[in-house]
């Protein structure tokens, strides 16, 4: 079921915490919302729901427009971090809970939550209460909650953020795969890139109330629309240039730029992959401070000479670390830049 | 374990004593060489470090002194009082104690407090429960002024607010006239009873629910909305569960105080004999008219109801959230 979101406002008192966010989702799509904490995605997802009315703009589910209707009206389901099961019922009567809401017959309500516990893989726990389950169980009673009475769009509030680091790997592939065999249109909210990258078909990047670009990962990382998302996508350099032809000059260097900006002067983005460093001691126009071992990938910390601190990482059998220690000097290649206006 | 050089004839105990006595003061070695077995003692039954012992002793004292006090404080307060009644009850003998509380005068108060009782705890139950979701869940303005107003029966006297119920509500109250011409009264009379305990007794449920429905938190209705519940399934299905201990422990509470309630309804009602007597209200007269029977064993009573309260009150208490 289609999703649109268009030009949505939310104040909250003086704070603002949406400001004219436009977006949609395609049917059958899972769709991140990423962003810094306190960004106004959560703010979305309930206005989404239901939950919170927005002072301006209008939510489409389907091909209703839904800003009139109560949450009970809209048939989302909704899964929030915390998994908000129902304390005092058992597993199976969570999952029953929104079908016997719609007084839906008991066979069916029966067969339902048998198809679903079997789905999220936790058939013969019916009967146990909430506190008896493990944060990762729990939330797969929360999933197949909300996906029982066959909803419009499932949305996800960090539904993995409460869980260990290798519950939350495993959620989140078994949630792909869910999703691939539902089929249900999705939207979830996190604040991990490597989440909503691993995840998503499409991710909206939220910044501060405002949507900074919608695309796919990949557009994401290759073409970031403002120096918000270069920055909060990925690690990055951010360098202060002067605009010179196509490019722009970095103290020592000249950058070629992939996407320039106007202004006398810009703030040139170079990923930690973008750019390359070999030992030079007669001509190098940097000096390495540091060198950390990263698992399979190696960390060089160095200054540019007149412009400060740069780093880029390589693979651990990099040819390009030959020879690369802390002092000596180098020189600095840059393959891939970018240019934002230095307003920032 | 391996044998320590405790000389034999200086037992345990007594070096222990040295040892908190000579901790933290240089004294003269004859002093030390006790302490130090002791030390030497404490590595056998605790773990490491050598000073543990004299401090736990020395702690302990402390917190010996502690209990000790707050124990006599409370036997003083509290239990000494009791314990007077009961004895005093049985001097006066008990057949003497069942006959007057089986005079007519005594049947009735008995009743009337019981009614009462049985009033606030279904009104204010319902009515706590109400004003606590109004309270927790909404957002509107004078929402605090309400939040404290609640509050006012708690720290305002019972006889003021029967007074000032007097004066709204009484003959010549600023609606006596008007409910006298309807044919009904309300002080001196049932109804003031009732008015009077139902004020006293409304803060209770209201904050034991507020507390609970705040600390179970919203999501949980929200999701039921989601869902597709009506407020009203939501309710009874999620929200109804999830407070259960509050409501009973205000029910409680609600109880306890409707039982023993005097001030208000002493002044809003008048303590007339088998029309507006409670038993509070009866002791009181019954003490002033020296029957002193009739005094003991409706306080014994009275005291002794409100004791099974106190023990349902702790049984809600110790029940963890998702029993």
């Amino acid at each position: 079921m289609n999703v649109s979101v268009s030009h949505v406002s939310k104040r909250f008192g003086a704070y603002t915490a949406l400001d004219d966010v436009s977006f949609d989702v395609r049917s059958g799509e899972l769709v991140a919302l990423l962003g810094p904490s306190g960004g106004g995605k959560s703010t979305i997802l309930r206005i989404i729901a239901g939950l919170e009315l927005p002072d301006e703009g209008s939510i489409v589910l389907g091909d209703e427009v839904v800003d009139r209707q109560h949450p009970r009206e809209r048939r989302v389901g909704f899964v929030f971090q915390h998994y908000a099961l129902f304390r005092h019922m058992s597993v199976a009567d969570n999952v029953a809970f929104g079908l016997e809401a719609q007084h839906a017959p008991k066979e069916e309500v029966h067969a339902r939550v048998h198809e679903l516990l079997h789905l999220v893989g936790l058939s013969g726990l019916e009967k146990r209460r909430p506190s008896q389950l493990s944060g990762g169980q729990r939330q797969r009673v929360a999933l197949a909650r909300a996906l029982a009475p066959h909803p419009k769009i499932l949305l996800l509030d960090e539904p993995f953020a409460a869980l260990d680091a290798k519950v939350r790997g495993d959620l989140r592939r078994w949630l792909r795969e869910l999703h691939e065999e539902t089929g249900v249109t999705s939207l979830f909210v996190t604040h991990d890139q490597e989440e909503a990258f691993a995840l998503a078909d499409r991710v909206v990047v939220v910044n501060k109330g405002r949507i900074d670009q919608v695309g796919s990962p990949l557009d994401i990382m290759d073409d970031p629309a403002t120096e918000f998302v270069a920055r909060f996508v990925g690690e990055a350099n951010v360098l202060s240039g002067t605009p010179s032809g196509a490019g722009a000059r970095v103290g020592p260097l000249d950058i070629a730029l992939d996407r320039s900006a106007p202004g006398n002067t810009v703030h040139v983005v170079v990923r930690s992959y973008d750019l390359k460093f070999w030992r030079d001691d007669a001509n190098g126009v940097a000096t390495v401070r540091r060198v950390h071992a990263l698992g399979d990938r190696v960390k060089v910390e160095a200054a540019l000479d007149g412009v400060g601190p740069l780093f880029a990482q390589f693979p651990r059998r990099s040819s390009l670390l030959h020879g690369i220690e802390p002092g000596c000097r180098i020189a600095v290649q840059i393959t891939k830049a970018r240019a934002y206006p230095a307003t920032a | 374990m391996r044998s320590h050089p405790l000389p034999s004839s200086s037992p345990g105990a007594s070096s222990r004593i040295a040892a908190s006595a000579s901790h933290g003061i240089v004294r003269p070695p004859p002093v030390i060489e006790p302490a130090r077995s002791t030390r030497e003692l404490s590595t056998i039954s605790v773990a490491p470090a050598a000073p543990v012992p004299v401090v736990v002793s020395r702690w302990t004292t402390g917190r010996l002194a502690i209990v000790a006090g707050v124990v006599l404080y409370l036997v003083v307060v509290l239990v000494l009082p009791l314990i007077a009644l009961v004895v005093e009850t049985v001097r006066a003998g008990f057949p003497a104690v069942v006959r007057a509380l089986s005079a007519p005068d005594a049947r009735f108060a008995m009743q009337q407090t019981l009614w009462l009782t049985l009033i606030a705890v279904v009104v204010n139950t319902v009515l706590g429960v109400a004003i606590a979701l109004v309270l927790v869940r909404h957002r509107f303005p004078g929402r605090r002024l309400l939040d404290a107003v609640i509050d006012l029966s708690l720290a305002v006297s019972p006889v003021m607010i029967g007074l000032a119920f007097l004066l709204v509500l009484g003959r010549e109250g600023w609606f006596g006239p008007a409910l006298e011409a309807l044919g009904g009264r309300v002080a001196f009379a049932f109804p003031g009873l009732v008015i009077a305990t139902l004020f006293v007794t409304l803060p209770y449920t209201v904050r034991e629910v507020a507390n609970v429905l705040a600390e179970v938190g919203e999501e949980e209705e929200q999701v039921a909305s989601t869902l597709g519940a009506s407020a009203w399934r939501t309710f009874w299905k999620v929200t109804l569960p999830n407070i259960r201990r509050g409501v009973l422990l205000g029910i409680t509470l609600t109880a306890a105080r409707a039982l023993g309630e005097f001030g208000a309804v002493l002044v809003l009602g008048g303590a007339i004999n088998r029309k507006t007597e409670t038993a509070t209200t009866y002791i009181y007269g019954a003490i002033e008219e020296r029957q002193v029977a009739g005094a003991y064993g409706m306080a014994l009573l009275l005291g002794v109801v409100s004791m099974l309260l106190l023990l349902a009150i702790e049984r809600f208490k110790d029940r963890s959230p998702d029993a």
